[in-house]
């Protein structure tokens, strides 16, 4: 099998290592750096469950290979979680009730935060559609929505 | 699923590419932004022996200007397309449809050259480059070709395109002045395939058309620039006019069948566009009323 070195930054911390040239991004923190908030669910692209950030912006882990990231700088929920700059979005998502099983939840969060961060103030229409890529089989959406427009509104100065 | 092996090069210039490339013909696969690459290395529906990561290559990045044309550089992402000022000035018909394609972490990785050597018929902007009468800059080891984007679609995943060769860059004609677009589509859901979409362009003079050109898709094997057009430019457009081209819109478009819509049903949505099309860019609302 073919391996290849890669370098780079997850969650500020760099990461040397060599990866089998087929491995995708979302494998490689998960099996290799035990980062397991980002989800695996239908690894072609299409429920939103491994969101992370690359190079600030929000993309499916499972559509990248790791040997793609090799001088890029990655963040996962666990980086933005620790960090403490989605703690009242995680926030209004438990007091909203806009989890329940929770799998979803980290992509949905990367999501929030991404939509969040380029529009401040997002009317609900502007919400679903930035999250219409991340499924959620539990909630129904509207609790989400609401946790999400919740946040913008106590961020707004 | 995931991927099964392959051998992986990254390239930082086009000439090594294309070696790449020449060497190793259809067992190699260019990986661009990998979002549709991706998904069929994962569902195993295709299974490179080498995957040509053009990632590296900064010189394929890139919106410009060159006199009466802006020059896209086949890794430019949907998402530079959507923020860039030249597109939203120069071909404000991209930018529109890029807000289809998908969702945002998809856009942020997609490529255009990606979907366009792809060739998904229920792409936008495969359609996008038809209507806009874009020119593909395709290099291989042998030259440079130039490609007119009616030609260069042939087929489901089908292109001009051979295996040793590398999509380098699209020329879209500057919009002319009084031009307007048109975008629409349906679809399921949002950023879902389209059932049926339509990309157009069109030159408008004395309350008519002086040009206009319709790139339907997802109506069959790849999209389609429509003949019924001709109909409606250099004449007042009226609602028989209008009528007579829907007719001949129904005849010339040859809908697949699939889970989503019967091609009865696709030819139905394919009339409601233009319909809708050519009602909103006259500024017509009695036009969007059945004769």
């Amino acid at each position: 099998m073919v391996q290849m070195p890669i370098s780079f930054l997850v969650n500020g911390e760099r990461v040397d290592a060599v990866v089998p040239a087929r491995l995708n991004l979302a494998d490689f923190l998960r099996e290799h750096l035990k980062l397991t908030g980002t989800h695996i669910g239908c690894e072609h692209g299409v429920c939103g469950a491994c969101t992370v950030r690359v190079d600030g912006d929000i993309v499916r882990s499972c559509l990248i290979l790791a040997v793609q990231m090799h001088d890029a700088t990655v963040e996962t929920i666990e980086g933005l979680s620790d960090s403490g700059e989605v703690a009242d979005l995680q926030r209004a998502f438990r007091e909203r009730n806009a989890l329940q099983c929770g799998f979803c939840t980290p992509g949905m969060l990367m999501a929030a935060q991404d939509l969040l961060k380029h529009c401040p103030v997002p009317d609900r229409d502007r919400i679903r559609e930035h999250l219409s890529g991340n499924y959620c089989r539990c909630t129904g959406y509207q609790a989400i929505v609401d946790a999400v427009e919740t946040t913008a509104r106590m961020r707004a100065p | 699923m995931k991927a099964s092996a392959f051998s992986y090069a990254r390239p930082t210039t086009v000439p090594n590419a294309l070696e790449l490339l020449a060497l190793h013909g259809d067992r190699a696969k260019v990986l661009a932004g990998g979002q549709s690459l991706m998904p069929a290395m994962n569902l195993r529906l295709i299974s490179p022996k080498l995957i040509v990561d053009i990632g590296a290559i900064v010189e394929l990045r890139g919106i410009s200007l060159k006199g009466e044309v802006l020059l896209v550089g086949a890794l430019t992402r949907h998402v530079d397309l959507h923020n860039s000022a030249e597109i939203a000035r120069y071909a404000p018909l991209l930018k529109e449809a890029i807000a289809h394609v998908a969702h945002p972490a998809i856009r942020n990785r997609g490529t255009i050259g990606g979907s366009l050597a792809h060739a998904d018929p229920a792409a936008e902007l495969p359609a996008c480059m038809m209507a806009l009468g874009a020119t593909l800059l395709v290099r291989g080891v042998h030259g440079e070709r130039r490609i007119a984007a009616e030609e260069f679609f042939t087929g489901i995943y089908e292109t001009l395109l051979s295996p040793d060769e590398l999509l380098i860059a699209v020329e879209i004609p500057v919009a002319q002045r009084n031009s307007s677009p048109f975008f629409q589509e349906f679809s399921r859901r949002r950023g879902d395939y389209a059932i049926v979409g339509l990309a157009a362009q069109a030159v408008l003079k004395n309350s008519g058309f002086s040009d206009l050109r319709l790139a339907f898709f997802s109506v069959g094997n790849r999209p389609h620039l429509a003949k019924a057009a001709r109909q409606l430019t250099n004449v007042v457009v009226t609602r028989s006019i209008l009528s007579d081209a829907s007719d001949l819109l129904r005849q010339e478009l040859d809908p697949h069948e699939d889970q989503h819509a019967t091609p009865a049903m696709r030819r139905y949505l394919a009339n409601l566009l233009l319909r809708r099309c050519v009602s909103k860019l006259l500024d017509r609302p009695d036009l969007l009323e059945e004769p």
